[in-house]
């Protein structure tokens, strides 16, 4: 191992990358247009007030007051529905599934005591719908309390485990630097292997005292400083832009360094296996977009169903952005601890596939 | 390298070998792959300081030989020594000795000229002369240019260039010019024409017999995994030549003339060429004797002699050209 052979490798591979328009768009535009469009889709506040429609058959005063109740909450926006439409069709018509309808007689029921039922139109597997029937239950006990001349006695006061509570935004950072520390590498590597198979790259290089350990090292340092220049552009674009809560430890660089080393070596593993560049690709999509989705990049992995959750845990990537956010998001370094494990072995092994696979010369 | 050669190695770098002479030497040399046999036991020998080119089309064995003699590929049977050495078990030590063009020559795709001989030579642990190299193979004009922007002719010379980068004694050329236009290719031939000047040695592979002609001072013909001939290309020639020849233009009645008036041997090609063989000095003038007497219509009288185009085309029964441009 000779560090000059190494450095000068990383020279010429580090200028030709950010040569290539290509290669500056995907080390420093591409991460932080992710993360200002995921920040936007997903932290830029609420999605606002849900539009329900209301049908008020009832003329009465106490019908009005309900629906002032409902109205007061801020979650829903209440949009009057004239009695002389059909309430079915016209929620249809208007492509919702939430509404209300006051049947005539609610007030004089109220006042005599006579059982009689608001109807909440919802679309059971919507969450918007779950949301209306709660808040619809919520105003209907106050009036039945009311009614009945009693008063709240039980309360309910909502905590969160840590100060202040987890925003969507803060497992996004991690996340998507899981994402890059994935794809760059991964990309790059089985593209160029195969592609310098082909064109005899390779064997002009190994006429020279370069090994192919020095040629690899000085791809995982290259991946290595790509890796933590966008962890930085980011992680500031994600605290600066949307406010995101992320501890800066020490804790973060063994994963920026073992995540790089992971994938280059499989991106060689996949690249200098394949035959033509094109299989190469394509067993390169293979292997990546199944880890991009089901890694816990975009969201936590815990809102996946069970069996996903366990196929997630055989995937490299998994263990990269579980222990990101264990460091930056939970402060938790005990379960960082065992992902690093994970990760140490991981690597060990395909860095040792790929080295005896990576053949400079052939047979 | 007469002044710009640099005093990084010992003085008796030209003849470095215990067999004192030899650069390279081959003997019933065998590779398969499956059951096509590449190279079917051949043998040759490279003397330090000429220049050997291996002849012959796409197909016929050169890439597989040179790559075994580079230490790229592992023979299956036979004996091979490059440089004193057996090129698989010592290519380490063997390619800091040696220079290589592969076929096809490309490199990564941005660095400079210039930016390539310098990495080559750190990689080489050599402080090469970058501006005497670039102008060596004549790219001072494009040192500066990314690789991949650069024309066919001057990428195969940024690889002239780099095989250089190591001060090598021994070259390893395969085909260097194809694909390149006349002038470019005229202008490697003048690198090669130089290398040989400062006394390192070439092995030159190419399906161009006019650049083996040119630069070669032995040529070894090979034709699907064996060497079918070998020597100088003026010894091949008179080997295998039909010896000198005069063609006419002319008639079947005229052919028939000769043949019935002289003994001398006399052939028609079923059109208009007749062809009269020479043996001896006199032969000429007793058929062109013969020709006035016939009183027939004749034309464009020429003598002929064998090219080496002509020889292989006798040899493997097809112009070099029409066999398949595979590899």
């Amino acid at each position: 191992m000779n560090l000059k052979r190494v450095l000068a490798d990383f020279d010429v591979f580090s200028r030709g990358y950010m040569r290539s328009r290509i290669g500056v768009f995907f080390a420093l535009v591409f991460p932080i247009i992710l993360i200002l469009i995921f920040g936007a889709i997903f932290s830029g506040g609420s999605s606002g007030p849900i539009n329900v429609y209301v049908q008020n058959q009832d003329g009465s005063q106490i019908s009005s007051s309900f629906v002032n109740a409902l109205n007061s909450t801020s979650t829903m926006r209440l949009v009057p529905v004239d009695n002389t439409q059909n309430f079915t069709k016209y929620l249809l018509s208007h492509s919702s599934s939430d509404g209300i309808v006051i049947p005539a007689g609610f007030g004089t029921a109220f006042a005599s005591g006579k059982p009689i039922n608001v109807s909440a139109y919802g679309n059971p597997s919507s969450t918007t719908s779950a949301i209306v029937s709660g808040i619809t239950h919520g105003v209907i006990n106050e009036f039945n309390l009311r009614r009945a001349g009693g008063s709240s006695v039980l309360g309910v006061q909502e905590l969160n485990v840590k100060s202040q509570s987890f925003k969507y935004i803060d497992f996004l950072v991690p996340g998507l630097v899981g994402f890059t520390v994935l794809t760059s590498p991964m990309f790059a590597l089985v593209n160029i292997s195969s592609q310098y198979k082909r064109d005899k790259i390779f064997k002009q290089l190994s006429l020279t005292p370069l090994t192919k350990s020095e040629w690899l090292l000085s791809k995982i340092m290259f991946y290595i400083v790509l890796t933590i220049i966008s962890f930085f552009l980011m992680t500031a674009v994600g605290v600066f832009a949307f406010g995101a809560h992320i501890t800066l430890t020490l804790w973060i660089i063994p994963f920026l360094v073992i995540g790089p080393l992971l994938f280059v070596s499989l991106g060689m593993l996949v690249g200098t296996g394949s035959k033509t560049v094109e299989s190469a690709a394509v067993v390169g999509n293979l292997v990546t977009f199944p880890m991009m989705f089901l890694s816990g990049t975009f969201f936590p992995v815990s809102t996946m169903p069970a069996y996903l959750q366990s196929l997630a845990h055989v995937l490299p990537l998994f263990y990269v952005i579980d222990g990101l956010n264990n460091v930056m998001t939970y402060g938790n370094y005990s379960a960082a601890l065992i992902d690093l494990g994970v990760l140490v072995v991981l690597s060990a092994i395909i860095f040792g596939l790929a080295v005896r696979f990576f053949k400079w010369r052939e047979d | 390298m007469s002044e710009g050669r640099k005093p990084t190695r010992s003085g008796n770098e030209l003849n470095p070998t215990p067999n004192s002479g030899v650069a390279i030497g081959v003997t019933s040399l065998h590779k398969a792959y499956g059951d096509l046999k590449a190279v079917d036991g051949i043998s040759f020998t490279v003397k330090v300081g000429e220049v050997f080119s291996l002849l012959g089309p796409n197909g016929a064995g050169k890439t597989t030989t040179i790559e075994i003699l580079e230490g790229l590929r592992q023979k299956d049977q036979g004996g091979v020594e490059v440089l004193g050495v057996d090129p698989w078990t010592k290519g380490y030590e063997l390619h800091k000795k040696i220079g290589v063009i592969p076929q096809g020559f490309k490199f990564f795709e941005y660095p400079t000229p210039r930016e390539a001989i310098k990495y080559y030579a750190v990689l080489f642990g050599v402080k090469a002369d970058v501006e005497d190299i670039l102008r060596k193979v004549l790219l001072e004009d494009s040192a500066d240019v990314y690789f991949t922007r650069l024309s066919g002719g001057q990428k195969q010379k940024v690889g002239l260039a780099l095989s250089l980068v190591n001060d090598p004694e021994l070259l390893f050329l395969d085909e260097p010019t194809t694909g390149l236009d006349p002038q470019a290719r005229r202008a490697v031939w003048d690198v090669i024409r130089e290398l040989k000047k400062e006394g390192r040695t070439v092995l030159l592979t190419t399906h161009y017999l006019e650049e083996a002609e040119e630069l070669a001072d032995r040529v070894a013909i090979m034709h699907k995994g064996k060497i079918i001939t070998s020597g100088t290309p003026q010894e091949i020639i008179e080997a295998h030549s039909s010896g000198e020849r005069l063609q006419i233009h002319g008639t079947e009645r005229l052919a028939n003339y000769l043949k019935e008036h002289t003994k001398l041997r006399v052939e028609f090609d079923g059109e208009n060429l007749v062809t009269v063989y020479l043996q001896r000095k006199e032969d000429v003038l007793t058929a062109i004797r013969a020709i006035e007497e016939s009183g027939l219509e004749w034309s464009d009288l020429r003598t002929k002699r064998d090219s080496l185009e002509d020889i292989f085309v006798k040899l493997v029964g097809e112009p070099l050209e029409a066999l398949g441009q595979g590899a």
